[in-house]
């Protein structure tokens, strides 16, 4: 009798941590995946999104029209022979031109065009190393919180009129604090 | 005081950082063959070569330029590109009000040193970013096949 009353006390046991682990994972997962649903207010915004254009040229402003002048991709994503993308952009915002610049300024490649993507399907395409340049997530990571094209997003400088121009919504610093506490609840993704 | 090198030369200028290339190298040094059109590096008549790459001086402090290589229209001539370029102009006559020419030059020769031949589509995608309120587009494709021709 004593040696099934502990057989079953096993048993029980054995059910009720696994449950709450699993309840844990159902928790954590449902965590992860409303930062991201955050995250993706900010990849969403046409500062972020002009760049990542599901075609081969940028777009511009809140409106994301066509980029004036028209400019395509190259194959690197800096523009073609004769006019880079560098021909503009610099290193910085100059409001003399109203010209946007920032280190590095190029396009994303064409397997991260994220127009028209659902907050699950830009998660996935953007977790994808395949897709994504073989960014693992601790790359991932890295280049949504400290890369300085990425960092532009805030910090988007004035338009020709002097007319300054609207960042991406949510803080740097709330931004970066909600990308890491999202990787490290597993990355997860929205349906 | 900024030092910037124009055409193999080096000027010291009193200007501040935040001027356009443009106006350092128009007013500062005195080569207007650099133009002024837009402002907002929409048009491309400012265009300039900075380390051998096109780049629209008016869109440049010219802090940016400095310890880089300036090129202008006046001494784009000097390189086999670029006298390349200027001959074929000259040959089928592209020029009409000429106000954009120089920046057209400057894009094309930029055009023609990262693609010694370039297609119609390339040539399109290289210079879309300069206008020409005369519209010689046609002339200028003509004029950069035939500089690609002379190149070959």
């Amino acid at each position: 009798m004593s040696q099934r009353k502990t057989a079953l006390t096993l048993l029980l046991g054995g059910f009720f941590a696994f449950g709450a682990s699993s309840a844990q994972d159902v928790a954590r997962q449902a965590q992860s995946e409303k930062l991201f649903a955050d995250i993706h207010r900010v990849l969403a915004h046409p500062r972020c999104l002009n760049c990542h254009p599901k075609g081969d040229s940028p777009k511009q402003g809140l409106d994301a029209h066509l980029h004036v002048p028209p400019v395509a991709r190259g194959p690197a994503g800096k523009g073609v022979a004769g006019l880079q993308c560098a021909a503009c952009h610099q290193a910085e915002n100059y409001a003399a031109s109203g010209v946007p610049g920032a280190p590095n300024w190029h396009l994303a490649p064409l397997s991260m065009g994220w127009e028209n993507k659902s907050q699950g399907e830009l998660c996935r395409v953007l977790l994808d190393q395949s897709k994504n340049g073989q960014k693992d997530l601790k790359a991932i990571v890295e280049h949504l919180t400290r890369d300085e094209l990425v960092a532009w997003g805030w910090a988007p400088g004035t338009d020709a009129d002097g007319k300054a121009r609207e960042p991406v919504p949510i803080p740097k610093l709330e931004f970066n604090r909600i990308v890491r506490a999202w990787a490290k609840l597993g990355a997860k993704c929205p349906k | 005081m900024i030092s910037l090198n124009v055409n193999g030369k080096t000027y010291t200028l009193d200007v501040p950082p935040d001027m356009p290339v443009l106006w350092a190298i128009r007013d500062g040094i005195g080569l207007t063959g650099t133009k002024y059109g837009c402002g907002i590096a929409q048009c491309g008549a400012c265009t300039v070569h900075i380390d051998g790459n096109a780049v629209r001086s008016c869109s440049m402090p010219v802090s940016a330029a400095a310890g880089k290589c300036v090129t202008t229209i006046e001494n784009i001539g000097a390189t086999r590109v670029g006298k390349a370029t200027q001959s074929a102009w000259e040959r089928l006559d592209v020029m009409q009000c000429g106000y954009c020419q120089s920046g057209q030059i400057m894009s094309a020769a930029a055009l023609l040193s990262g693609n010694p031949k370039p297609t119609d589509a390339d040539i399109d995608a290289a210079m879309s970013g300069n206008i020409c309120r005369c519209a010689t587009y046609v002339r200028i494709r003509a004029a950069i096949h035939e500089a690609a021709k002379a190149l070959a």
